[in-house]
């Protein structure tokens, strides 16, 4: 290397360096193509059974799901050979459906500001039940520890099992927001009891989840028929 | 690299031990710190890092090397981030395939390991000068070295900070876990014990051979 600095280097013509450069990457360009076009297909597959399976743990008693897109007021089965990620604006719900072909419920996702970055999840709204049945974490960065007890802790994922979002009589928004709540000071169905020592995280959880259910639950819970109606 | 003698007439084996051993890419030159810190949190995400970056140092070695004399000095390096970018994008893929939740773990660092100075300067400085058989070695050597590197913080971390090896809990339900070492901050405590024991265990090597050269 010393040598360069003193030794000018050698002439090279350009149409060298061209030809390396672009020969190169044609064929570094061939073989992403060919990675992509084997892998595709398994990933898009990958991605439906990891959100198949999401859709099953949020919707206790679900064997089989169904993606409905919303159009105006009403929702639509997402068409045949549709892309597997939504375009801007275009927002899915996934219903679950028992054994038998009853439905069971929504699945919805929903996000919002966690203590270090944006928490995903997933619920499950029950039709029969007026209330969240089932609560999963798609995607957090919370701290190792303490914030991200969101996802496993036992006590934090019993208050999804049956939370209160039913709607006032107009079928506006709902009687009673959902609620962060202390540790141990759970009184109503509509509060979530917090997890000591994670408390921005249980409060960011609780606050995109009362979001959330003020956008949908008025869009849904009338629309129950459509989902019914497809199968 | 201090016994030049053998650098003029490597064996096979000797090409592969050294990245194992002798000039470990992490212990050793210090190389690759960002993966190694970041991705060590549990022994699983080490293993796999190690194992993508070793697919990459071996592919990118062998085609840097096969392609050396056709490559004019000036565009050399240009050359070999392509050559090495294209094999990182094909790892992210095959991660994509294998298992989702893999590539959840791994995040940004996969498409990274392209910035990984161990991969651009193996190309630079070995397989940019010797043949295809020796670059393949040298790369595995290297990556295997990078490896269990990041294994041996890996399980450390993992075993104190989540009281558990490879996912599976191998101490009691009352273990109360070491919390920090999953955080960044446990990468650098487990990373400087580590170089203080390849340290210890050099220095008395070198005390050790120092008298019988000194015989001899």
């Amino acid at each position: 290397m010393s040598e360069m600095t003193t030794l000018a280097p050698p002439e090279v013509p350009t149409w060298r360096m061209y030809r390396a450069m672009v020969g190169v990457g044609l064929l570094c360009g061939l073989l992403i193509v060919t990675a992509f076009q084997v892998t595709a297909p398994i990933i898009a597959r990958n991605r439906a059974a990891a959100l198949q399976r999401a859709v099953f743990e949020v919707l206790p008693g679900a064997a089989s799901s169904k993606t409905f897109v919303r159009q105006g007021d009403a929702f639509v089965p997402l068409p045949e050979g549709a892309s597997d990620t939504p375009a801007v604006g275009e927002e899915r719900v996934y219903a679950g459906f028992a054994e038998g072909g009853d439905l069971i419920g929504v699945a919805i996702e929903a996000e919002g500001m966690g203590y270090a970055d944006v928490i995903k999840v997933l619920y499950g709204y029950g039709f029969r039940e007026n209330a969240i049945v089932g609560f999963k974490v798609l995607e957090s960065k919370e701290t190792p520890g303490l914030g991200d007890k969101i996802e496993k802790d036992p006590g934090f994922r019993e208050n999804f099992k049956a939370l209160d979002v039913s709607l006032d009589p107009a079928g506006k928004e709902p009687v009673h927001p959902i609620e962060v709540v202390p540790h141990g000071t759970k009184t109503s169905p509509w509060q979530i009891d917090a997890i000591t020592g994670a408390t921005i995280s249980s409060k960011a959880t609780g606050s995109l989840l009362r979001k959330s259910t003020a956008y949908w639950m008025p869009l849904l819970a009338p629309r129950r028929g459509d989902f019914e109606g497809s199968r | 690299m201090t016994t030049d003698g053998q650098k003029n007439q490597p064996s096979s084996t000797d090409e592969f031990i050294k990245g194992l051993w002798r000039d470990n890419p992490v212990f050793v030159q210090v190389l690759g710190m960002c993966p190694t810190l970041a991705v060590t949190n549990t022994a699983q995400n080490a293993l796999a890092m190690g194992l993508a970056t070793t697919f990459v140092l071996v592919m990118s070695n062998i085609v840097v090397s096969s392609i050396r004399n056709f490559i004019p000095k000036q565009v050399r390096i240009a050359t070999f981030i392509l050559v090495i970018a294209t094999f990182v994008t094909i790892v992210d893929y095959a991660i994509q395939a294998i298992s989702l939740d893999l590539h959840k773990a791994l995040g940004a660092f996969i498409a990274l390991i392209v910035v990984n100075c161990v991969i651009l300067g193996r190309a630079e400085a070995f397989a940019s000068k010797n043949g295809v058989a020796a670059s393949a070695l040298d790369g595995l050597g290297m990556g295997f070295g990078f490896t269990f590197a990041l294994l041996c913080l890996g399980v450390v971390r993992e075993v104190l900070g989540n009281g558990a090896l490879f996912g599976v809990h191998v101490f009691p339900e009352r273990f109360q876990e070491w919390v920090i070492m999953i955080l960044p901050s446990g990468g650098f405590f487990t990373m400087g014990a580590w170089l203080l024991v390849f340290n210890a265990l050099k220095k008395r090597k070198a005390n050790a051979a120092g008298p019988r050269e000194e015989a001899a």
